[in-house]
């Protein structure tokens, strides 16, 4: 690495960056760049590279689920003889699948590759800063991650294999290595991934702070921030101040395994021993482990609805409506998440007092997400819609985050709660949420931005395609498992023949799976479309979109210090679409405020 | 049906490679650029819009049509309440589905872009916005109140006359106990755990047999030792793991000597009144209309006992005694003549993943009239009677069937 090129990024205004024109090296460019928009694009392809395995790995078990006992060559070829002899996968296979699936959605993918990306991109650029307040540190947070990412995937190909004890891992079960195989190997190599990922995210995290509150161009203030910024700073926020509770809770579990103390163990007999442990508490790790865990729900969610509150307004050409109430509600979302997450403990036994206090704050976030629900419809009114890709996936994403946030009315109810927690109605209001709502607003925000990143175009009409076979099939793979959940079917089960009381609505399976596996393929018209296009793409304009934020004021071909010149200043809010004292239907952050034009 | 899904997977492969193909040729007719929508794209879009507002709200109804009544009518007393609950909430957020959804849709369909057209700067009002904060504010706070309401019956202290039944989970399968005659269990420690104590009751004889048992295995375990120090034949590390073997006894022996003995309200010791506890296995025996406390127990990693049909769920946790407390209201008898299914039978399944057998870890749970459960109760051997006969339970062959290959863990506690 040289020193040269770690230039002073954070002298912001007025530096002229025009005459850096020193040589890279390859290595310093593509690989261990320093470049926020390069590093942006590396979380970008890791997280699809990511999401391509998850999406196999459920494909892998829906195929079980739809036809329990059937033989499929595929899964003999895909995963051997050992975790699926004859094409019938394996029990502790199948654990092994759903968990790894999980976890690499929820934190490669929506975790490491919305944020990582989207803020990576967008921060500087929407801000007016020439990099990330610390380029160094950037690199080392994408590093990290791609480390972790090679780990947790490596663990799929271990003795025992990976992990299978579901993604929140629950000891004494991931503690105990007697207690199932994935418990061996395959959990020590989850729990260092994701040392590395935390250690990943919050090194991103703290950049992402510091540059949002320190290298605002001129002009920018808070309260003109757009949308995007500041759902990426609430998301920062809140993953700085949970993650490291989940370092703890990961550190005394890998204890626990190692070195024979007993944090979440107590009064074991397992295997024909009775475990030298006693005092310690199972459900200590649940709490820590929610702690994380209820945050990191609205660290996937903030990113996608900040990106689609954005896509909106632009394609709308109408500012989004309700600016001041849409940045509460995410300072509302973002504290209130760190208060509920017991809703996800009403059945461990928890003091029902307690149970009842969170019952009361988890039902209080009902109240901003219909805000911004009710916001976005309302920007859609009366607007002039283009209906580009982008702008679909994020009318998909307000669907989605309606249909799924719903269902949450009910989860967090705890006397509701008793009879479908942990069934498929819990899976299908998470997956609604998370897998549709936040996996939309990655894709819209991909769409989007990716003239910006790549300097060309998405083709529109595979885009189009896309959009409506993953809304079609999301929803019929989801929507259907409420009504399998009611009826009283638990998740990560490996085939529920054994249960008579099942039986009829299990004729939905086979169908969630046909919707899953056309699902699924189609997301290889986005892979097609997205690398086609990085090298044969139409090439963009600086602007494509009429948008008003920063970002579209610089060059299309990337520079080091993203303005040629000075960095612009900013004269106005950003979402000056169709402003009746303009002629345009949209209006550059960058554009002074005419005379006696009152600004925002 | 195979053949059908053979069929739409193939068809949607083909279709991908023939949008592929499509992409191919449009690009290179296309004079018009990628981020201008054509007018014709823009409509075709909106009405998209709309017609799948409509095929999601007409697949949302059949589902509720076919699906909708999920499961049968509640078994307990609680469940009633339950339900109710759960179709107020089901109702409400179904119609906010409806309106919600629609609007988006509609809305998105009605104002697609016109060249001619401006759209209207409108970006905030603070009468709208106020309305639907408070209008989400009021619905929470009714939901809020009537499920603590409920939430407070279902969790309140059980009453005096309640029978008491403990569940016991393991990997993969539940006993039950039963207090015997004396009406109270005996304590019980995993550190008592054998093959004739499966569930660890503490009896004085018991204490006595396992540190017989430890001690033989210390001596046992020395002796190899001492054989060793002559002859020096074992690598060190395995004399270490014989080290390390004979600490763990010690700490298991101390530990059980350790155990404390309390009064119970009767004036008896814990020690003294287990020998009479019934011990169930492959069924559970409830008596209708009677208030039921479950005190759930682990013995090894977390389960969920899970009871649909009467709307109850607890975590078995490992350490850490849990209780849920219901009331069965429908024998089983009757909820056969119910749903017309003489096969049918309320059943009690895990639902906290366990390990490779989660899926089948199940008991079969039956409500009858008391006298019926009196009966059956009496028939269930106690645990001194249990002990000199350890006979096979008829339920073995529910649960030694489902381990598979992957998971030597049942035999090793049988």
């Amino acid at each position: 690495m040289s020193t040269e090129h770690t230039h002073d990024h954070g002298h912001g205004n007025g530096h002229d960056h025009g005459h850096h024109h020193h040589e890279e090296s390859w290595v310093s460019k593509y690989v261990f760049s320093q470049d926020h928009k390069m590093i942006s694009k590396q979380f970008l392809i890791t997280a699809i590279f990511m999401g391509v395995i998850a999406v196999m790995l459920s494909i892998f078990f829906r195929l079980q689920l739809g036809w329990p006992g059937e033989k499929f060559g595929m899964l003999n070829f895909f995963l051997g003889d050992k975790w699926a002899p004859d094409g019938l996968l394996e029990k502790n296979a199948y654990l092994a699948m759903v968990t790894i699936h999980g976890t690499i959605m929820v934190f490669f993918v929506l975790t490491g590759g919305l944020s990582g990306t989207f803020a990576n991109l967008l921060i500087p650029l929407q801000v007016g800063a020439r990099d990330m307040a610390s380029g160094f540190l950037n690199m080392l947070s994408y590093w990290a991650f791609a480390l972790s990412s090679v780990i947790m995937v490596a663990s799929l190909f271990v003795e025992g294999g990976a992990a299978s004890g579901g993604w929140t891992i629950y000891p004494p079960l991931s503690a105990l290595p007697q207690a199932m195989p994935g418990s061996g190997t395959g959990m020590t190599l989850w729990l260092i991934s994701m040392v590395f990922f935390i250690a990943s995210s919050l090194l991103g995290g703290l950049n992402y702070i510091v540059t949002i509150i320190n290298l605002r161009t001129k002009g920018m203030s808070m309260t003109r921030l757009p949308l995007t910024v500041w759902a990426l700073l609430v998301t920062a926020i809140l993953g700085v101040l949970s993650f490291p509770v989940l370092v703890s809770c990961a550190v005394l579990l890998l204890m626990d395994r190692s070195f024979g103390t007993a944090f979440y163990l107590s009064d074991i007999f397992i295997q024909g021993e009775a475990l030298d442990v006693t005092g310690g508490s199972p459900i200590l790790f649940q709490h820590l482990f929610w702690f994380l865990g209820h945050p990191e729900v609205y660290i996937v969610l903030l990113p996608a609805l900040g990106i689609s509150s954005e896509i909106i307004a632009t394609n709308a050409r109408k500012p989004i409506f309700g600016y001041k109430a849409m940045v509460g509600s995410i300072l509302a979302i973002g504290f209130l998440s760190f208060i509920v997450w017991g809703h996800h403990m009403y059945v461990t036994g928890m003091n029902p007092f307690l149970g009842s206090v969170f019952v009361f704050t988890t039902l209080l976030i009902a109240i901003p997400s219909a805000v911004k629900a009710f916001n976005y419809i309302t920007t859609l009114y009366q607007g002039n819609i283009r209906f580009t890709p982008g702008m679909l996936f994020s009318i998909g994403l307000v669907s989605t985050f309606v249909t799924g946030g719903l269902t949450g009315i009910i989860l967090a109810d705890s006397a509701l709660d008793v009879n479908v927690h942990d069934t498929y109605f819990v899976v299908a209001h998470f997956h609604i949420v998370m897998g549709m709502s936040a996996i939309f607003g990655m894709l819209g925000g991909v769409y989007h931005w990716f003239p910006k990143m790549f300097g060309k175009m998405m083709n529109t009409k595979l885009g189009y395609a896309h959009f409506w076979i993953t809304l079609v099939c999301g929803y019929g793979v989801f929507f259907p498992m409420h009504f399998v959940g009611l009826a009283g079917a638990p998740r990560r089960y490996y085939d529920y023949s054994e249960f008579e009381f099942l039986q009829w609505v299990m004729d939905l399976n086979p169908i969630i799976s046909v919707f899953a596996i056309v699902g699924g393929a189609a997301q290889l018209l986005f892979i097609f479309n997205f690398f086609h296009s990085i090298y044969y793409g139409q090439p963009a304009t600086q602007n494509p979109w009429g948008s008003n934020t920063l970002e579209w004021t610089t060059p299309v071909k990337h520079i080091h210090g993203n303005w040629p010149g000075a960095i612009p200043e900013v004269h106005r809010w950003a979402y000056d679409y169709s402003n009746p004292e303009h002629d345009d239907d949209f209006v550059p952050q960058v554009v002074p405020l005419k005379p006696g034009e009152h600004g925002h | 049906m195979k053949l059908l899904v053979i069929l739409v997977i193939a068809l949607a492969i083909i279709a991908i490679v023939q949008l592929s193909k499509v992409y191919e040729f449009t690009r290179a007719l296309r004079k018009s650029k990628e981020e201008e929508i054509s007018p014709a794209d823009n409509k075709l879009q909106a009405n998209l819009m709309l017609v799948w507002m409509f095929v999601f709200f007409i697949g949302t109804i059949w589902l509720y049509i076919r699906y909708g009544h999920y499961l049968p009518e509640p078994a307990s007393e609680h469940g009633k309440d339950v339900d109710w609950l759960m179709s107020l909430n089901l109702w409400m957020i179904t119609v906010m589905f409806f309106i919600m959804n629609s609007m988006l849709f509609i809305v998105s369909w009605k104002f697609y872009y016109r060249k001619d057209r401006k759209a209207r700067f409108f970006a905030h009002d603070n009468r709208l916005e106020m309305i639907w904060t408070l209008i989400p504010g009021i619905t929470m706070a009714f939901i809020i109140v009537f499920g603590l309401i409920t939430w407070n019956k279902i969790t309140g202290p059980a009453s005096a006359d309640a029978i008491t039944v403990e569940l016991y989970s393991k990997q993969f399968d539940w006993t039950a106990r039963y207090p015997g005659d004396n009406g109270e269990f005996g304590a019980s420690s995993y550190n008592l755990i054998s093959s004739d104590n499966a569930l660890g009751i503490i009896t004085k004889d018991k204490i006595a047999s396992k540190i017989e048992e430890i001690d033989a295995e210390i001596e046992k375990v020395k002796a190899s030792l001492e054989e060793n120090k002559k002859l020096a034949t074992m690598p060190e590390s395995y004399v270490e793991t014989l080290q390390d073997k004979i600490y763990r006894l010690e700490r298991h022996k101390q530990r059980i000597l350790d155990l404390g003995e309390s009064k119970l309200p009767s004036g008896k010791s814990n020690w003294e009144t287990g020998g009479d506890d019934r011990i169930a296995k492959g069924e559970i025996h409830l008596p209708v209309g009677k208030e039921i406390e479950f005190i759930f127990r682990s013995q090894d990693v977390i389960h969920s006992a899970y009871m649909p049909h009467f709307r109850a769920q607890m975590n078995t946790v490992p350490g850490l005694p849990t209780r849920f407390k219901m009331t069965p209201t429908i024998t089983t008898k009757e909820m056969r003549e119910k749903l017309g299914d003489d096969e049918f039978n309320y059943v009690l399944l895990c639902n906290k993943i366990c390990g490779a057998a989660h899926f089948n870890m199940q008991i079969d749970v039956v409500v009858e009239s008391p006298e019926d459960y009196e009966a059956w109760l009496k028939k269930q051997k106690t645990f001194i009677a249990q002990e000199t006969a350890p006979a096979a339970s008829p339920a073995t062959a529910d649960t030694t069937a489902t381990p598979a290959a992957g998971a030597p863990i049942a035999a090793a506690t049988n």
